[in-house]
């Protein structure tokens, strides 16, 4: 194919001719502004069939059934929201997004849900209908990475931007990283490098720590990471127990971990699985033994196993709905939120929230839906205040820079009302806690 | 050595476990011949409808009574509803409209409760830890093991002791010479399929203080109870026992070596007795 091309062109392949093209191009963006400009935008994804209209489509491909279902739950809460407010043009989104006036570039957002079952393969078929039927120009949705990944490399190849909402692996940015993926939410390496220097001032330098891990790309990232950051402050692994997605008995590896000689428990399973071994390894007596630490926390884990058990849990999380004391975004977020729902928000609508409002704040930038265009808006690293203050995304790995709370759980007695499940602890700097550029492995790939 | 007495004890205690969990696929395949794919949702009714009368009563007995019932009655209606249309029918039909059942079931489940991990806290009677030697083990664990034997027995003793046995069986064979007999053979095919779903229900009350309820973990149970029964031999009482308890085991036995193999291994000896043993354990051959 190569070599044909460079017949062809008489020794110049295809692509330095697009670099020469787009050198071209740059030299005449000094020049007023053209009408042609928007002719000159080829069709790509959904561009211009998806904007024809008066206006434009997001399919969230939420885990509504499966191991995940209540976080993929509440991620539609969040997401409705800030279609909602968008819709509106809602004063609280115009904080996060100024451009905004309503819905985005005056288009009406409409979406579409579909369940994504926490299996990458029927989230890949739900994508793809909302791409090939509906004309989505956006598809947003995850709680397992496994899903996130498979979703940020189809949506990639079909040239439509993909927005994760929670996805823990390193992976996803990192090795996997695709051009059309941006990822707002924290992860394993941020999660650990920040908890294991609180966690070794609480708990101590000298712990033995085993841990618990589902099998796939988040379990086994955030064991990487988390033996990593807490061998720095001196701790040392005894060991994992790897356990299969949405496990049910977890007694085989509760003994294994009873008689392990740890005395921390690192829970890296989510969800439903991270509320079913808490609750078991209590039954086994482990609770009084070891301390128990979750890394990457769950939105209603707390619920799900009662503050009995969480009080004095250290975890790290997206959000915890006492931030709005110290932020007004944050309020207006969780007061909004409560009069729609009659919930307080988790951290898993608010990923989706968030997501949503930065998505629409990049399309304002860009002042066009054309998919590069918005891309590049992304990666042009604009600051915007989010409910837990800046938040921006890195041009090179797409990786959201977002602030999250290291929270520990509060005993019963300790709890002013029955929402107040965590006191937080500190409030990371997002920024701080990302690693450094090229550890992670990504590679970016091409616009068009 | 007593890390492997430990995980052996745990194998036979989760074995029977297994084995419980199992009966009512047994019981409707062995008799009717259905392979009931609504087997999880039917487990995940009787345990949310336990976790409800618990909530009203605080009582794990009434919980158990109501998990059982409400089973019950499901299957019942399940049976004069649909699976009559369905016993003439091939496999696949039957196989295709019980997995729809399980869906409409488990669906129903999360639009009630919604998909948050809910729980029934152990009974007084069973709360705190045994020391066994140098093993740490939930006391509930071990009388949920009592539980299960004590309930394998007496499901035995009624459906292959009794005339009522008789009678399903001899249905099976020739359902127009058992009516011919003057024996209402629909009416004893809708109780079969009612105490199946029944044990199912039981079975999801019994093991609801150990694990966390949420409405997807029925797929785990129908993919646990098919390995048991396929190992243990279609259909076969003694079968499930010994299938649970050989299920139990590799995945205790094999987590001391290498936990992220445990369920692969599970696959692993179910593949083997499906090849050189295609009956199961205690299976009989030629029983479709």
């Amino acid at each position: 194919m190569d070599d044909k091309n460079q017949m062809k062109t008489g020794g110049v392949n295809r692509r330095s001719m697009l670099k020469m093209g787009a050198a071209g191009s740059a030299l005449l963006a000094g020049a007023p502004k053209m009408a042609l400009a928007a002719d000159e935008k080829k069709p790509i994804g959904n561009f211009p069939a998806g904007v024809e209209g008066d206006s434009v489509f997001i399919g969230l491909t939420l885990d509504i059934t499966g191991p995940y279902s209540a976080q993929g739950a509440d991620q539609q809460k969040g997401y409705e929201l800030a279609i909602e407010q968008l819709n509106a043009g809602a004063e609280e989104i115009k904080k996060i997004s100024p451009l905004t006036k309503k819905g985005v570039l005056g288009k009406t957002v409409k979406f579409g849900v579909a369940d994504a079952e926490t299996k990458p393969n029927t989230a890949v078929q739900a994508a793809s209908r909302f791409i090939h039927d509906n004309k989505a120009m956006v598809i947003s949705g995850s709680t397992s990475s496994a899903v996130a990944i498979a979703l940020q490399k189809v949506c990639d190849r079909e040239r439509t931007i993909y927005l994760p909402a929670i996805s823990g692996s390193n992976e996803t940015t990192g090795v996997d990283c695709q051009r059309y993926g941006f990822r707002l939410c924290y992860f394993a390496y941020t999660a650990c490098k920040a908890i294991a220097p609180v966690l070794a001032k609480s708990l101590g330098k000298d712990r033995k720590a085993i841990y618990l891990v589902p099998d796939y790309t988040y379990g086994h990232t955030t064991y990487d990471s988390m033996v990593e950051f807490t061998e720095k402050e001196g701790w040392t692994t005894v060991g994992e127990q790897v356990h299969p997605l949405g496990a049910k008995d977890y007694s085989s590896f509760l003994i294994n971990i009873a008689n392990s000689g740890a005395d921390t428990l690192v829970v890296i399973a989510y969800g439903a699985d991270a509320a079913n071994s808490i609750k078991q390894a209590k039954q086994f007596g482990l609770l009084e033994k070891m301390n128990i630490v979750v890394p990457y926390m769950s939105a209603f884990l707390e619920k799900e196993i009662g503050p009995e058990i969480m009080g004095g849990v250290y975890g790290a999380t997206g959000f915890w709905w006492t931030l709005q004391d110290q932020y007004p975004i944050a309020k207006d977020f969780v007061t909004a939120f409560e009069k729609k729902y009659k919930a307080k928000p988790r951290d898993s609508a608010y990923i989706a929230y968030l997501t949503t409002a930065l998505w629409a704040d990049a399309v304002e930038r860009a002042g066009t839906f054309y998919p590069p265009d918005v891309i590049k808006a992304y990666e042009a690293g604009e600051v915007r205040q989010g409910p837990v203050g800046d938040v921006s995304f890195r041009a090179e790995d797409h990786q959201g820079i977002i602030n999250f709370p290291i929270v520990k759980g509060k005993k019963p007695a300790d709890m002013q009302n029955p929402d107040d499940y965590f006191e937080i602890v500190e409030v990371v700097n997002g920024k701080e806690a990302l690693p450094e550029l090229g550890v992670l492995g990504c590679k970016l790939g091409p616009y068009i | 050595m007593s890390l492997f007495l430990s995980q052996l004890f745990n194998g036979l205690a989760t074995g029977l476990l297994l084995a419980l969990i199992s009966t009512g696929l047994t019981i409707i395949y062995g008799t009717l011949g259905v392979v009931n794919f609504a087997h999880g949702a039917l487990f995940v009714v009787g345990s949310y409808a336990g976790f409800t009368a618990y909530g009203m009563t605080d009582s794990f007995l009434i919980a158990i009574v109501a998990g059982s019932l409400v089973a019950l009655v499901v299957g019942l209606i399940i049976e004069r509803g649909l699976m009559r249309q369905y016993y003439g029918r091939p496999p696949e039909d039957q196989i295709l409209v019980t997995f729809g059942i399980g869906i409409i079931l488990v669906e129903l489940v999360r639009s009630i409760y919604g998909g948050i991990s809910l729980s029934i806290p152990t009974p007084e009677w069973g709360q705190g830890i045994a020391h066994i030697g140098s093993l740490v083990y939930p006391l509930y664990r071990l009388q949920a093991l009592g539980i299960a034997a004590a309930t394998l027995a007496l499901l035995y003793y009624v459906l292959y002791r009794t005339s009522l046995g008789l009678i399903v069986r001899a249905g099976i064979e020739d359902a127009q010479m058992v009516n011919a007999l003057g024996i209402n053979v629909k009416r004893t095919f809708l109780l079969v399929f009612g105490i199946g779903a029944m044990a199912a229900g039981y079975a999801g009350v019994i093991d609801s203080p150990i694990v966390t309820l949420s409405p997807d973990m029925g797929h785990r149970i129908l993919v646990d109870s098919f390995v048991v029964v396929v190992i243990g031999g279609v259909g076969s009482f003694p079968g499930a026992i010994v299938g649970g308890i050989i299920a139990g085991e590799i995945l205790s036995l094999t987590s001391m070596f290498n936990p992220a193999y445990s369920h692969v291994m599970l696959f692993v000896v179910m593949a083997l007795v499906l090849i050189f043993r295609p009956q199961g354990l205690m299976g009989q051959e030629g029983r479709e």
